[in-house]
């Protein structure tokens, strides 16, 4: 193989590099705070709500776990213009990425729910909470410990996945690989950076994710 | 300009899954492969290629399939070989389902107690014999229901391979969409196919969970 | 009027009927203790008064406010009687006085400083002041119990029900948790419990029911119903509790 690396290219294009990082970054943070969010309403719906929603919820749920992320993300920006919702790429590419780790998290945290003493319900029952006031206060901050290593994964994957709204011209850091690789043909070195880079960064954001684990949970989880 | 049938988009949309089917039915088979032997490192009793396997793992795990699409289309290039799609697609895909297959079955093996690695190795079995004879056939219940439901990740993993330009079921879309302008009818479709295909895996993982689930709570 | 009135009170659980007809009334400040062999209805007797399990016949009415499967109903009940558990079930993430603080908070609307002083109060009463800011998984199974009775008393209740308290601990944990129980009898708290501790039964209790198959047996004062019992399930009963 006679093939010579060159990287210098990235004295000229760090800038864009960032600019990517950043926007990843920010897809993540809003997917992950609002996809969770979601998530948990829907885990609620699905394990102790009320009868009419379990197979709206469950429907959702099936729907996006079943199909590609790249699809939701083209319905969502190509898609749904014809039913008069134009969204912008950004928009675009945080809605997709919300609805995706929504309906995955909803599975991880409706586990957590379902593994709950039914002393807890109780418990809570018999100070007279209501059922939803025992979820929010007795039950669901030991259910999301629970599961809290599977959902600090799947917000990984998630962040992962988000590599494809560069399809619809979102500048992530994938785009910033595509547009330095058009400009310079240098496109297994850019390739390489920018995988590393996602690499450093599914590692950061695991890392930062058992952290707030730590901080949010600080007792270890009940049985 | 032609009227397009929603009949029509299905047809094209259809003929192009069975590019998605094969696609998946060849990684899966190929990442079974790569990955058994990925399991046979990741569990070796040598530091070194436990190391090298979890690494490895950690390195497909940790990284975009988009971008292991792009470094294997744009990477084997360099040996100086014109990489047609199917073929970067078929490697990315086999490497990538190993990673996780491998992972899935090592959590399987370290399922099995460690007595019976003893009471094999007391027998005077070797490695492979106890392998063969004793974990596997334990290990291999318990892992059905998880690999099943890997199988449903592999299929939609085939929908990025559309990005460097293989055709199957995605792209097939974006050309259709092209064609028809379109988009929610023929995403709307793309998406029913992808859930026809992926759907009945996905419950078929959760059943086969739930009776081994049974069936070791009767032990 | 009587504090609780049960008044002809059936249970089923499927094809299977736990509770066949009760009737009893409580009147304020009786110390009730329920004995009976496993599966005689007794702990479901008990769950259906906190509306835990809902009746298939019957009423049963708290102080004048009716048992009713709503969600207003029940919490007006709840409010008026606390319910000690066998197993705890103290709220794991949050401390001691977290415990005891929440449902006044959640419930009550409770300003949080009042609250805590209140808190403070009923764990200083179950002797765990200064375990306030503990785990339950840094405490043991007795202080578990007395935090758990501490949490109910903060709700300010009217009768307490004790659903095997104390069979969840090591033995040496009994006496401290009865030792509470015993200070909430003198202080005139009415009190429901199903307890397989014969010797509190007679020292404590106002008046003790025998339950068999889903029915009130027998029910008097502990020296009648101990020394004398009537029925030969009774003396059977208590007969093995001597033995164990």
């Amino acid at each position: 193989m006679s093939y010579q690396f060159d990287f210098l290219w990235l004295g000229e294009y760090w800038p864009q590099i960032a600019k990517g990082i950043a926007i990843t970054g920010q897809l993540t943070l809003v997917g992950g705070v609002v996809g969770v969010s979601l998530g948990i309403a829907c885990a609620w719906a699905r394990a102790l709500g009320p009868g009419f929603l379990k197979p709206v919820v469950g429907a959702y749920v099936e729907l996006i776990r079943n199909t590609p992320f790249l699809i939701q993300l083209f319905f969502i920006f190509f898609g749904l213009p014809s039913l008069g919702v134009q969204l912008g790429e950004l928009s675009a590419a945080n809605l997709a990425m919300i609805i995706n780790l929504g309906a995955y998290s909803c599975e991880i945290i409706r586990a957590g729910i379902q593994a709950t003493p039914r002393g807890q319900f109780e418990a809570g029952a018999s100070l007279a909470m209501t059922p939803f006031e025992t979820f929010r206060h007795v039950v669901l901050v030991p259910s999301l410990q629970r599961i809290w290593p599977a959902l600090s994964s799947q917000v990984v994957i998630v962040m992962l996945g988000s590599a494809v709204v560069s399809q619809i011209a979102v500048e992530d850091l994938t785009f910033a690989a595509n547009f330095i690789q058009s400009r310079t043909f240098r496109a297994f070195e850019a390739y390489i950076v920018s995988t590393l880079i996602y690499l450093a960064l599914a590692i950061l954001l695991r890392q930062a994710m058992l952290a707030l684990g730590g901080l949010v949970f600080p007792r270890r989880a009940a049985r | 300009m032609t009227e397009f049938t929603t009949w029509d988009i299905l047809r094209n949309l259809l003929l192009a899954t069975r590019w998605t089917l094969l696609l998946s039915l060849v990684s899966f088979i190929g990442g079974s492969v790569v990955g058994l032997c990925l399991l046979w490192l990741r569990i070796s009793p040598r530091a070194a290629l436990r190391r090298l396997a979890k690494g490895y793992i950690e390195l497909f795990q940790g990284t975009p399939l988009l971008m292991q699409l792009f470094i294997a289309f744009f990477g084997l290039g360099l040996f100086g070989i014109d990489v047609p799609a199917w073929l970067a697609a078929g490697v990315a895909l086999v490497l990538w389902s190993a990673a996780f297959l491998a992972e899935i079955w090592r959590g399987c093996v370290e399922a099995i107690a460690k007595g019976q690695w003893e009471a094999s190795a007391s027998l005077g079995m070797g490695r492979l014999q106890q392998m063969r004879y004793v974990i596997l056939p334990q290990a291999l219940k318990i892992a059905i229901p998880p690999t099943v439901g890997f199988s449903v990740q592999v299929i939609k993993g085939t929908a990025l391979t559309s990005i460097i330009g293989f055709v199957e079921l995605s792209k097939a879309g974006t050309i259709v969409t092209n064609a028809t302008f379109q988009p929610f009818t023929v995403y709307g479709l793309v998406a029913l196919i992808y859930f026809a295909l992926c759907w009945p895996l996905s419950k078929s993982s959760q059943i086969l969970e739930r009776k081994l689930n049974v069936a070791h709570r009767n032990h | 009027m009587s504090l609780i009135e049960i008044t002809e009170v059936r249970k089923s659980f499927g094809d299977n009927e736990v509770l066949k007809g009760i009737n009893l009334d409580v009147e304020p400040g009786e110390v009730i203790a329920i004995i009976g062999k496993s599966g005689s209805g007794k702990s479901t007797l008990l769950r259906c008064i906190n509306g835990l399990e809902t009746i298939s016949s019957g009423s049963i009415q708290v102080a004048g406010a009716q048992l009713l499967d709503d969600e207003l109903h029940l919490k007006a009940l709840r409010l008026k009687v606390g319910m000690i558990f066998q197993q705890f079930n103290l709220f794991p993430h949050l401390t001691a006085g977290g415990n005891v603080m929440l449902s006044q908070m959640v419930v009550k609307k409770t300003p949080k400083p009042e609250a805590e002083a209140m808190a403070r109060r009923m764990l200083e009463r179950v002797g765990l002041a200064h375990k306030f800011d503990a785990f339950p998984d840094e405490l043991s199974g007795g202080q578990q119990q007395r935090v758990a009775i501490a949490r109910a008393l903060a709700m300010q209740p009217i009768a307490l029900l004790c659903d095997e308290i104390t069979s969840a601990l090591d033995p040496e944990l009994v006496s401290e948790v009865l030792a509470v129980v015993r200070e909430l009898a003198k202080e005139g708290m009415t009190l429901l419990m199903v307890t397989h501790e014969m010797k509190f039964a007679r020292d404590v209790c106002s008046r003790v029911v025998f339950m068999h198959q889903g029915r009130v047996h027998e029910i008097g004062p502990p020296e009648e119903v101990f020394a004398n019992p009537q029925t030969p399930e009774l003396r059977q009963f208590l007969g093995l509790q001597a033995a164990a």
